[in-house]
């Protein structure tokens, strides 16, 4: 548990670190992602280090992200004032991504003939 | 017998009641998702943030106070975006292998996010600070703060944009790429990643360990394509 904590923390911290000292768009969290990509090829044993805790934490990702969408209490004045344009905007912006996002990659999937029919 | 306002007015102040009400939240919206035979119009996100919208607004609670107690959960994010590395790691030569479907993807579906989002809400005559707030709505939080803080738009109010943006995703996915008949899981995934970020991400993993695999991956990648694209869009509606 410790050993496992303290390897995505630190790779956070090297995340963030890296992140503000070259002032890269990145946020420190993804970068630590990739940085810990580097450590699993360097250190295959981290794998199963990690294994445990990464799985708890990615199978309630969902409830991490509560606090911040509670903060819409904050926002009630604004998004009632534009609430029917932004809704809309965010529904068919994020239904349009989604379609082309999965269209744009079964296209060249099939271009390259590497397509994985699966359901 | 202390007065029960007295032991409240305690309670309400510390972080314990209001880590505590986050998890009972959650785990109500949760359950709610299991007992409706996991249906994804039924999201644990969605029905978390309601309960807990309305108990701050009964209790005539400030955000500040509740956020006292809810950051330990908020600060799990970080290290959560870190733990991706697994799942990435475990499909690595399936991701190398898609290389270019990929890359395809990730253009399409950035662009499309940023530049649609924009065009129907400044149709709709958004303008200023909020449509400025609303460019980087399809990244994760944490890069959607920073690229709405240098577009002079509103950060808490693209953090909002973003996890209604998530929970739009995560509800709509699984029914429209049904409806377009794509079946691959790497397709799926990743598109759901691009556009609708970790709360995106945690939906596919629900659907199916590749599908959240390769959102993970299109989380993080659209992260970086947004916050190059959200400046240049943005200008076009200014």
């Amino acid at each position: 548990m410790i050993p496992a904590l303290l390897t995505l923390l630190l790779s956070q911290l090297a995340g963030e670190t890296l992140s503000r000292a070259l002032g890269l768009p990145l946020p420190g969290p993804v970068l630590g992602m990739l940085l810990l990509i580097l450590g699993f090829a360097l250190v295959p044993r981290l794998v199963d280090v990690v294994r445990p805790l990464a799985q708890g934490l990615l199978g309630h990702l969902s409830l991490l992200f509560v606090p911040a969408g509670t903060g819409v209490i904050g926002h009630l004045d604004k998004i009632a004032a534009q609430g029917v344009a932004i809704l809309l905007a965010l529904v068919f912006s994020t239904l349009l991504a989604i379609a082309a996002g999965a269209l744009a990659f079964t296209a060249v999937a099939r271009l390259m003939g590497s397509e994985e029919p699966e359901a | 017998m202390r007065d029960f306002a007295e032991i409240w007015s305690y309670l309400a102040e510390g972080p314990l009641l209001w880590l505590t009400a986050t998890l009972v939240a959650y785990a109500i919206g949760d359950a709610c998702f299991r007992a409706s035979g996991r249906k994804p119009y039924v999201n644990a996100v969605l029905i978390a943030v309601l309960l807990l919208a309305l108990l701050l607004q009964a209790t005539s609670t400030a955000y500040a106070t509740y956020f006292e107690g809810a950051q330990f959960v908020h600060f799990l994010l970080g290290p959560a975006t870190v733990a991706l590395a697994l799942p990435l790691w475990d499909n690595l030569p399936q991701v190398k292998r898609a290389a270019l479907p990929l890359l395809a993807a990730l253009l399409a579906g950035s662009a499309t996010a940023v530049i649609s989002a924009l065009a129907i809400a400044h149709a709709l005559g958004v303008r200023g600070a909020v449509l400025a707030s609303l460019a980087p709505k399809s990244a994760t939080a944490p890069v959607a703060l920073g690229i709405s803080d240098r577009l002079g738009g509103s950060p808490t109010l693209t953090a909002v944009l973003v996890i209604l943006t998530g929970i739009i995703g995560a509800i709509c996915t699984t029914p429209l790429l049904n409806l377009l008949r794509i079946r691959d899981w790497r397709a799926r995934g990743f598109a759901t990643g691009v556009a609708a970020h970790g709360i995106g991400t945690a939906r596919a993993f629900q659907v199916h360990p590749k599908a959240g695999a390769f959102a993970g991956l299109g989380m993080g990648l659209n992260a970086v394509l947004t916050a190059f694209l959200a400046p240049l869009v943005l200008r076009f509606f200014q």
